[in-house]
């Protein structure tokens, strides 16, 4: 009775033609098919061509010809390969500890009834906006030669900060959120009532989490510790204040630049960075292929009880509170930093910091908040469209768009900025210099967190929603304007956030594209740092965060303003006028 | 010349409308559809060769088991899926090239697929707000469909604010108000209770009839099919199985997958041994031969084939004494309004329903009986039978 109802590819197959269909369908929607095409070029002259570029110079001598050579010389030099084992070294240690961190606070939030959840979520979000350098300096404010603690209470005199230490705790605070996001959506999506149906069996709390909590978490783990690596080794502005002696192939890559004028042979060192980031890139999406999306079916599920029990709950509260607290001194250093005439000697108040800032004049920090104010929108609109179109639509190239539009995640800030250099230095695309080549860069740049925010969200929406506006009579403009963004909102909002501090705090990916005519304010707190102007460095982020956060505020408003759903209906008096209006009798 | 325009804004609107609220018919030539699966490592074939035609105004139901492509038929139609094979027609218009937001249908979705964000209002002005429609047309059409579907005093309601059955006829208000040509229902009432299911199918049927809206309705609930249609479509693994009037397709299926889906029936295995007149003539195993004097079409029949008889089982009676087929009581259940038997007559088991059964007499199990069939309800079936050309 069993019909045979996969049919193998036999003597006379059907065809099935949907995707030449497909695209006829989508040559009857030219606004549609215009914006597919213009999000390829963006992303081939954005992305492709300057990743490409980046491999032509360093596989090319300085008369344009094929050669290996820098290869061969970073290959022989062994200061260079040290500087590949060091980053490689803190990269593997920084991934465990922030992951481990990131774990402590994931779990803790979503499986126990631990008090103070939103405090601890707040301080796991603070390093992701907060200005780049800020915990660096107070890792000088508080270990440094002058330091706080080294010196003021431990009284030693000149305690070496500078290096692999100080590196793993700067670094491990600023990229723990990363691990803490991506492992509460994890630890999130596991049904409750797997654990539910150990315990029932008799498991303790500590067997269940062990047999299988933590197994049912190795995913998102693996793909957090990844994450992590690839955020420590693009890192620049941590290494190039306080590494020291302690070299990355970021920070050499930009010395070899910028200070040996050898573009092949920096631009081979960004190739080595670039290759074991590209590399924990497809292994973490390869890790998390099989995520399931829950989706957000309004079926009202039981509330559950979470983990309560004292013995449990307690220390990890105190872990918690431990590394918050951690959090809390290095920004409070630096806010005391700002105000104080001479860390370290002299702890009198002033504001001779902020003074001296002033006087330095406002026009780069306007630079950074005009740049990021064009990049935010940019970036967050073509984000949502493009996780729309590859989450939702069927095109020739699908897949090229999302890897290619998610690849940006995994090239270093430095590797992106020389590819730049090298792509728009002549014609017919010659923009360095200008501002149109640091928006660029911030927008390609920061896009792949909206794009992976909305995608995530796109899939927990019923698409039948979409189709239903579609049967409506609607296009895709249409439905994706009046629909899908307003769907969207929160995933634009968080992509709009991001991409706006992304591009006021951006260090490496601009360092080489900054010019005389827009200079930007972290390049100008680079330049205090490296002028040991600690003080004057921690008044600017201070101003920094202020406005970081006056911006986060507008746009919450604004998207709140825009997107946030109204219940609009016409009044009695307007409907029964439409209606004489129409010719029709009102009863 | 501006001011002629001008002085019918309404009119032009209209014209420029790519619903033309009219209603017309569907056609379905020869459409296949086959999917690859999904490791890539051959074809499903969902839909599977099938013809059918949608009268102007007609209710026609797609019927059939989970999976046997109902809703990928649908999807074909709305345009939200490509055939691989056939033509579409809608309007004697072939819609190949024309997408879903241009066919001028409508679609009432299983999940309803309200628009969140949006209020009851906005949610069934949407349609008429795309076609940039004048506003007092908008708000006119859209009260007339609020009145319609009796949802007045919502309007500012946003959709998770409403019952199930609220939301429904959201849904319902939301597609009938552009005035589509053709309307289509993905089992819109499946998430709805039983009670609320047959209110809202009564509801949805009448409206329907008012509006003379063409439409192309997919259920696999087999009493909803027999309720609303004006035909019913029988699917199965990717086949039409059977077309025709709720009451010819009762009365007078095509095949065993049908007599079988749509409610109970029994079968006798025997041989077709020709006609006689309008009557089949038919041979069991212990050479009796029987009579059947309205047997049906018979497709596919020839001397000489196996067949077997295919009847209700209220079609049956039972007596103790007297003429029929011999046989044992094995299980008698108790319904109220009827009770019904399981008769072993050796060959096979026949299902036996006596409707109000204080009238009758009463068999235990165990009991010895015989079964006495309604001749005239007896139809004779081809034993295999898989497609209809
Ligand atoms: N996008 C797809 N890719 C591959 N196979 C598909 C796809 N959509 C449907 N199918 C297959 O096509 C067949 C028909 O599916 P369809 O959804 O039309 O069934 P249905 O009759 O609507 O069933 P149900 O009553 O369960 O909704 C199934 O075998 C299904 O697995
Ligand atoms: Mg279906």
């Amino acid at each position: 009775m069993a019909v045979n109802r996969v049919k193998q590819k036999s003597d006379k197959p059907l065809t099935h033609n949907s995707g030449r269909n497909d695209f006829a369908l989508l040559l009857r929607q030219p606004l549609l098919l215009l914006t597919i095409i213009s999000i390829f070029v963006l992303l081939f002259i954005f992305v492709i061509l300057p990743i490409f570029n980046v491999f032509k110079m360093g596989a090319t001598n300085k008369d344009g010809a094929f050669s290996l050579q820098p290869f061969v010389d970073i290959l022989s030099n062994p200061s260079y390969r040290q500087t590949f084992y060091n980053s490689m070294k803190l990269g593997v240690i920084v991934a465990c500890v922030a992951t481990a961190l990131g774990y402590l606070f994931a779990f803790s939030i979503t499986r126990t009834e631990m008090p103070g959840k939103r405090f601890f979520r707040t301080i796991a979000t603070i390093p992701i906006i907060s200005p780049p350098f800020i915990l660096s300096l107070s890792i000088i404010f508080l270990f440094g030669r002058q330091g706080l603690i080294t010196r003021g209470l431990l009284g030693i005199k000149n305690f070496d900060v500078y290096g692999l230490r100080s590196l793993v705790v700067v670094q491990a605070i600023s990229f723990f959120p990363v691990a803490f996001l991506t492992l509460s959506g994890i630890l999130e999506s596991i049904d409750d009532s797997v654990e539910d149906a150990a315990r029932s069996m008799g498991a303790s709390r500590w067997h269940t989490f062990r047999t299988v909590t933590l197994p049912l978490s190795v995913p998102g783990i693996i793909s957090a510790m990844l994450l992590v690596f690839i955020q420590s080794l693009e890192d620049f502005s941590n290494p190039a204040v306080i590494a020291g002696d302690f070299s990355t192939l970021s920070v050499e890559a930009y010395r070899i630049i910028t200070g040996m004028y050898d573009l092949h042979a920096g631009s081979m060192m960004a190739i080595i960075l670039l290759l074991p980031t590209v590399a924990a890139f497809l292994l973490q999406k390869y890790f998390l292929r099989k995520k399931s999306f829950v989706t957000v079916s309004g079926k009202p599920t039981q509330k559950r009880r979470k983990i309560h029990e004292k013995h449990i709950v307690v220390p990890l509260f105190l872990g918690c509170l431990l590394v918050s607290a951690i959090i809390l001194l290095f920004y409070g250093t630096v806010l005391v930093g700002a105000f104080v005439k001479t860390w370290g000697i002299n702890y009198t108040f002033t504001l001779s910091h902020f003074k001296f800032v002033y006087s330095m004049g406002w026009d780069a920090m306007k630079n950074s908040i005009i740049l990021a104010t064009w990049a935010a929108p940019i970036g967050g609109l073509l984000g949502m469209a493009i996780a729309f179109l590859t989450v939702r639509k069927r095109f020739l190239g699908r897949r090229v768009m999302e890897v290619a539009s998610m690849l940006t995640f995994a090239i270093p800030g430095t590797v992106l900025g020389i590819g730049y250099v090298g792509t728009f230095n002549q014609k017919p695309l010659l923009l360095t210099g200008t501002a149109f080549i640091l928006v660029a860069a911030f927008t390609f740049r920061n896009m792949p967190v909206a794009i992976e925010s909305g995608s995530t969200t796109l899939l927990q929406i019923d698409k039948s929603i979409e189709e239903a506006s579609t049967i409506s009579g609607a296009g895709s403009g249409h439905t994706f304007r009046r629909i899908t963004l307003p769907l969207l909102r929160e995933a634009f909002f968080s992509g709009l956030v991001y991409a706006f501090v992304r591009a006021m705090t951006a260090v490496s990916a601009i360092i080489f594209l900054v010019s005389p005519r827009w200079p930007l304010a972290t390049s100008k707190i680079f330049s205090l740092f490296e002028a040991s102007k600690y003080s004057d460095a921690a008044a600017y982020v201070m101003i920094m965060i202020v406005v970081i956060l006056v911006a986060i505020g507008i746009i919450n408003g604004l998207v709140k303003f825009f997107l946030r759903p109204r219940a609009k209906a016409p009044g009695r008096e307007e409907v029964e006028r439409a209606i004489l209006a129409q010719g029709g009798e009102c009863p | 010349m501006s001011t002629q325009v001008q002085s019918t804004p309404t009119k032009k609107a209209n014209d420029l409308r790519r619903f033309s609220g009219k209603s017309s018919g569907v056609e379905l030539r020869d459409i296949t559809k086959i999917f690859p699966t999904p490791e890539g490592t051959g074809e499903t074939i969902a839909v599977n060769h099938i013809n059918l035609s949608v009268a102007d105004g007609e209710l026609v139901t797609l019927l059939g088991p989970s999976g046997c492509g109902k809703t990928t038929t649908l999807r074909m139609i709305s345009g939200f899926e490509y055939p691989s094979a056939g033509q579409i027609l809608i309007g004697g218009r072939d819609v190949a090239n024309v997408p879903p937001n241009k066919r001028g249908i409508s679609m009432v979705f299983q999940s309803y697929a309200l628009f969140p964000h949006l209020s009851i209002w906005e949610n069934i002005a949407y349609g008429l707000k795309v076609q940039r429609l004048p506003k007092d047309e908008v708000i006119a059409r859209t009260d007339a469909v609020i009145k319609l579907m009796q949802l007045e005093g919502m309007e500012r309601r946003f959709p998770n604010q409403l019952s199930g059955g609220q939301q429904q006829r959201v849904a319902l208000a939301r597609a009938v108000v552009i005035e589509p040509s053709v309307l289509l229902f993905d089992e819109p009432l499946s998430n709805l209770d039983a009670k609320l299911r047959e209110h809202m199918r009564d509801e949805l049927r009448s409206i329907q009839k008012r509006l003379g809206i063409t439409s192309v309705y997919v259920t696999h609930d087999q009493s909803e099919a027999m309720a609303i249609s004006d035909r019913v479509v029988i699917m199965k693994d990717g086949n039409l199985m059977q077309v025709g009037t709720p009451q010819e397709i009762y009365e007078y299926p095509n095949c065993k997958f049908v007599a079988n889906f749509i409610g109970k029936a029994n079968f006798i295995s025997g041989r077709f041994q020709g006609l006689e007149g309008e009557s089949a003539i038919v041979k069991f195993g212990d050479g009796m031969r029987y009579l059947i004097p309205n047997p049906g079409a018979m497709e596919g029949l020839r001397f000489g084939n196996p067949c077997c008889l295919a009847f209700r089982p209220e079609s049956v009676k039972l007596t103790a004494e007297g003429e029929g087929i011999p046989g044992v009581v094995k299980r008698a259940t108790y319904f109220g309004s009827k009770i019904e038997y399981e008769v072993d007559i050796g060959s096979t088991v026949l299902t036996v329903e006596i409707y109000n059964p204080q009238l009758s007499r009463r068999y235990q199990e165990g009991d010895s009986v015989k079964a006495v069939l309604d001749l005239d309800c007896v139809r004779v079936l081809p034993e295999e039978k898989l497609t209809i050309e």
